[in-house]
């Protein structure tokens, strides 16, 4: 599944732009269609239409309260929405249900708090799904779990429990335990802010991986340099609006929005 | 002392029929705690209902007059129960209500991440109870429910009073026969209620020590 994977997300990527503009004839795995979402009296989420492609990596950036995460759960339906439509590729989230988790199993996400079940070692948060939900035998789910913790680095932590863990090695395991769902898109919401400086990197270097191996990826982060390098497109929000959305050097250089003008002068120069 | 050791045939039958009162209905009580405290969580509202109704309801009534509706009340509907059968809904019915608050604490000490993590992962609602919440709740829910349980022990002496011979029933018939050894009586009855209460918080602590080492 990786290998096959890998080539295919290669090719995916590297065309992602082009194939996006020209042929178009591919479904974009994610479609919002004027998806509303209030709070109460807050308008968290205001007439967001959004397309991500097969293998394409989205950043989402924008001030704190302006509605990123909540753009995220509502994808997943973490968050319900008061209007308009969400597809994963193709199907329209159901509202609750057996059709709704089997969504959410194509949905990884990862959490800025990690949220590793405490109670489980390393290894069980990584098996439990599939062997619960997917109905895995409990070997194969081990040998899954293994490759995957080898692949994001924790490996020799298998049988630990996630808080004898530093903050990176959580997170990482969290990757992990989303990756052995087999997903078709994932989530992160910041999954570098609760971590020590010194750890971001490690927690960069498994998204960058997963990006090239060709993984669709939806990512609220503040790593610029993430964003600069591996976004295929950067989504820019404001007050429950998605202001603009371009690639990466062009956001990064030639910002259109004075709030996006505003919050990359702020970012980039604290 | 000496009228306790002469009875001790009837002091040891008392001592299994309270035993088997708490035993009985401490499992049980646990079962239907639990279920009701997953109902208050459920998305389904009508469950959260019904168990709302019944918890508070159960709570706030006194012990003896579930008892009484056991007793008397229900045969007049067509259910009659043999009187340790009905001591033994009767603690059930209001212990379970007292689990089920013990429980839910448990689950609101959960932090929300956790069920968000499973949901994420296509659990089901029962799943993510049974495999990621319950177990958590479980460990903060360990103090209180102990003190549940103990609480049990001590009240199937309510089932004295409903034609039961338990120890409590017991202790009265022994007081009552042998006025001048009544200190010594009710001093070995008591000890009989430590006998069981005292394991419970060995275990109690012993439990915790593990939920701790586990965290
Ligand atoms: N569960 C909630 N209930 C009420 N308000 C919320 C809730 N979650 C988020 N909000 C509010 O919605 C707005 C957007 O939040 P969020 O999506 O978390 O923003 P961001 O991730 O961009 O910082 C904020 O004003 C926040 O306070
Ligand atoms: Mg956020």
């Amino acid at each position: 599944m990786r290998a096959a994977g890998r080539a295919y997300g290669r090719a995916m990527t590297q065309t992602t732009s082009a194939s996006r503009s020209e042929s178009g004839t591919a479904p974009p795995l994610v479609t919002m269609r004027e998806v509303q979402k209030h709070f109460g009296d807050l308008h968290v989420l205001r007439d967001i239409d959004l397309e991500v492609d097969a293998g394409e990596v989205v950043v989402v950036l924008g001030p704190s309260g302006s509605g990123k995460s909540t753009l995220c759960r509502t994808i997943n339906r973490l968050e319900t929405i008061d209007s308009g439509d969400i597809t994963i590729d193709g199907s329209p989230l159901p509202a609750s249900g057996p059709g709704l988790a089997r969504l959410r199993a194509e949905v990884g996400m990862v959490f800025q708090s990690f949220n590793l079940f405490a109670h489980k070692s390393v290894l069980d948060n990584v098996t439990v799904a599939p062997i619960k939900v997917k109905r895995m035998p409990r070997r194969e789910a081990e040998e899954l779990g293994m490759r995957l913790l080898e692949r994001v680095g924790v490996a020799d932590q298998a049988q630990k429990l996630p808080a004898q863990l530093s903050g990176g090695q959580q997170q990482r395991v969290a990757i992990a335990r989303s990756l052995a769902m087999q997903p078709k898109l994932m989530l992160f919401d910041e999954p570098t802010s609760a971590l020590d400086p010194e750890m971001i990197n490690e927690v960069i270097e498994v998204m960058t991986d997963l990006a090239r191996e060709g993984m669709t990826m939806i990512a609220v982060t503040h790593e610029m340099g993430f964003a600069r390098r591996t976004a295929d497109r950067v989504v820019f929000m404001d007050a429950g609006r998605i202001l603009e959305v371009a690639p990466p050097d062009r956001f990064f250089t030639a910002p259109e929005s004075e709030r996006a003008k505003d919050f990359l002068s702020k970012i980039l120069h604290h | 002392m000496g009228s306790l050791l002469a009875s001790r045939a009837a002091v040891w039958d008392a001592f299994t029929t309270t035993l088997f009162l708490a035993v009985t209905a401490g499992v049980l009580a646990l079962l239907v705690g639990t279920l009701l405290a997953a109902m208050r969580v459920s998305p389904y509202a009508p469950l959260r209902t019904v168990a709302t109704v019944y918890t508070e309801f159960l709570r706030n009534t006194p012990l003896t007059i579930v008892f009484f509706f056991f007793v008397f009340v229900t045969p007049s509907m067509g259910f009659t129960f043999a009187y340790k059968v009905a001591a033994v809904i009767a603690l059930t019915c209001y212990t379970s209500a007292f689990v089920a608050e013990a429980v839910r604490s448990g689950i609101n000490s959960v932090a929300v991440g956790q069920a968000e993590a499973a949901r994420s992962l296509g659990m089901s609602f029962g799943q993510n109870l049974a495999i990621v919440v319950l177990p958590q709740a479980f460990r903060t829910a360990i103090p209180p429910l102990i003190s549940v349980l103990i609480a049990l022990v001590k009240n199937t002496s309510v089932a004295g009073a409903f034609s039961v011979l338990e120890l409590f029933a017991l202790s009265k018939r022994l007081t009552n026969a042998h006025s001048s050894d009544v200190i010594a009586i009710l001093v070995g009855i008591a000890l009989c209620y430590l006998v069981i209460c005292i394991p419970l918080g060995r275990l109690a602590a012993a439990l915790e020590r593990k939920a701790a080492f586990a965290r």
